[in-house]
């Protein structure tokens, strides 16, 4: 064990781990946060604090982690390269394990471009690659990433994301294996509609033995209406959400679509399981979070284990 | 070279509201290549700054000249009599130039007639794309002459993002995906394994990170 982190113990005791995912609100509003844990509660292993998502300024996902600490759940931190240079994300890094937050996800993030201050700077000082190198660094060495030493160092359980379905697709796998030489711990894949795609990738995955170096969490997301799944397809980068899954949810009726969007879920976790190398689920219900029990009970993935 | 675009005329209509006698100065160099500042457009601002003040009933004298390069001092120092006969410059150069006029002529007014956009090259006629941001730590070498700095959205060093879809950026699919290009040329070349070289967080002293920056060489400098 690295870590205290409580995702890691699930995941090293041979569990299927589940994570599931708590956005900020744009204000001064924890009792969402609050809300939003208390769907969570007992039915995951750890929550992702998102970090300014679609590049929208939200409660900070430091903040936002300790509010989901406070109510007794693991907080799983976001840091995106987007808005930090190297010096504040150390900071945060060394806050947030200060604060008791063991476990955190080194993205990107999404341009500016998509959120609501297209006219900021992009900061982008280090990537995402560099990011998780950094972490394992402040851990493993006891350094800095400009090399002094640091006394108290973070034991940051790292996470890093892979999306099984950009481009070029050949490379994806590579992607994978460079973060895992970089020193990510644990993967959290982008939303899998396309489950024939994701085998396909996990099939190089466990060419290269990619699957015995970290832990994958397949991410899937349950639809919540035909616009929803239309939008995801078109307009969020880098999904791919096939014909299949737009044809079953408009072959309902609209009050019918979200109970359809579950079901979809469900079914992908059941077909997922099935995939080796798979180490446990990643469940993003945006906005949505109350559905995510009753999708982790019909998946047959409660209790959660106590380790 | 180094690109630019002329400002609006409204803008540079207001710069030089106050003045009755202006040197309106043109460069030979990459503005005239990029056809943003170079001879012809200086002919062609002239004429549009003299009609908007005919309009507005204030003649305005503009003498136009165009020199080899404004940011070279020797050039600007050949300046000095054009300069005295003028009550402000309105200068066709990038920002480097603007800047050596200014600089050398401490008492006169100097306004920029353009706003300088980025280091690039000529895609086709008409059409010019970044391809450097001067980060003083050239990594063409081990990217397949591709720079990630330059032409990734997010200046990712390790490889393209989760955005990159069938070759094009997430932010426009008129941008072309850097690690798509950068893959596309490793396998040309037959260097598929040096993606799996982790690029290491960059120096940005080189790149502007440690203030203004200088080059010094003493084999030359006086």
């Amino acid at each position: 064990m690295k870590t205290e982190s409580n995702l890691e113990k699930i995941l090293a005791a041979g569990h299927l781990a589940v994570t599931s995912e708590c956005g900020p609100p744009r204000g001064c509003k924890p009792d969402e946060v609050i809300k939003k844990s208390n769907y969570l509660k007992g039915i995951v292993d750890a929550v992702n604090v998102t970090d300014n998502q679609t590049a929208m300024v939200r409660m900070s996902s430091l903040a936002a982690s300790v509010i989901v600490k406070q109510q007794g759940l693991n907080p799983l931190f976001q840091i995106t390269c987007r808005d930090r240079n190297r010096l504040a994300m150390q900071a945060d890094i060394i806050g947030a394990y200060s604060l008791g937050i063991d476990t955190m996800l080194c993205l990107s993030g999404d341009h500016t471009k998509f959120g609501d201050h297209p006219q900021a700077m992009n900061v982008h000082d280090i990537d995402s690659i560099q990011m998780i190198q950094m972490v394992r660094d402040m851990r493993d060495k006891s350094i800095f990433q400009g090399g002094a030493e640091l006394k108290g160092a973070p034991k940051m359980f790292i996470g890093a994301a892979a999306n099984p379905f950009a481009d070029p697709f050949e490379l994806r796998v590579m992607r994978l294996a460079k973060k895992i030489a970089a020193g990510a711990d644990f993967i959290q894949t982008q939303c899998i509609f396309n489950v024939d795609k994701f085998e396909k990738w996990m099939e190089g995955v466990r060419k290269l033995g990619l699957h015995k170096k970290c832990y994958i969490l397949a991410g899937v997301t349950p639809c919540k209406s035909l616009g929803a799944a239309k939008y995801m397809s078109k307009r969020v980068p880098g999904m791919d959400v096939p014909q299949e899954v737009i044809d079953r949810m408009s072959s309902v009726p609209k009050d019918k679509q979200a109970e359809e969007g579950v079901a979809i879920c469900v079914e992908t976790i059941k077909r997922l399981k099935k995939v080796e190398g798979v180490a446990g689920f990643h469940i993003m219900a945006i906005e949505w979070e109350e559905k995510v029990e009753e999708i982790c009970e019909r998946a047959g993935l409660l209790p959660r284990p106590q380790v | 070279m180094i690109t630019a675009e002329r400002k609006p005329l409204e803008e540079l209509i207001e710069y030089i509201k106050p003045f009755k006698r202006i040197l309106l100065l043109g460069c030979n160099e990459c503005v005239t290549v990029c056809a943003a500042g170079g001879r012809k457009e200086v002919g062609m601002l002239a004429s549009g700054l003299q009609m908007a003040r005919l309009k507005s009933g204030t003649s305005v004298e503009i003498q136009q000249h165009t020199i080899e390069r404004q940011c070279d001092p020797e050039y600007v120092e050949e300046l000095a009599s054009m300069i005295d006969g003028a009550d402000a410059v309105l200068s066709m150069a990038c920002g480097c130039g603007v800047q050596q006029i200014a600089m050398r002529y401490k008492d006169k007014p100097v306004f920029p007639a353009l706003n300088t956009k980025f280091m690039g090259a000529s895609e086709r006629q008409g059409v010019w794309a970044e391809r450097c941001q001067g980060c003083g730590d050239c990594l063409l070498g081990i990217t397949g002459g591709i720079c990630p700095i330059s032409r990734c959205a997010k200046q990712l060093m390790n490889g393209p993002c989760g955005g990159s879809t069938t070759g094009k950026c997430e932010i426009s699919e008129d941008v072309d995906c850097a690690w798509q290009l950068i893959w596309d040329r490793l396998k040309t070349l037959g260097l598929t394994e040096r993606y799996l070289d982790i690029i290491p967080a960059k120096d940005w002293r080189t790149g502007g990170g440690s203030g203004p920056r200088k080059i010094i060489r003493e084999d030359l400098a006086e």
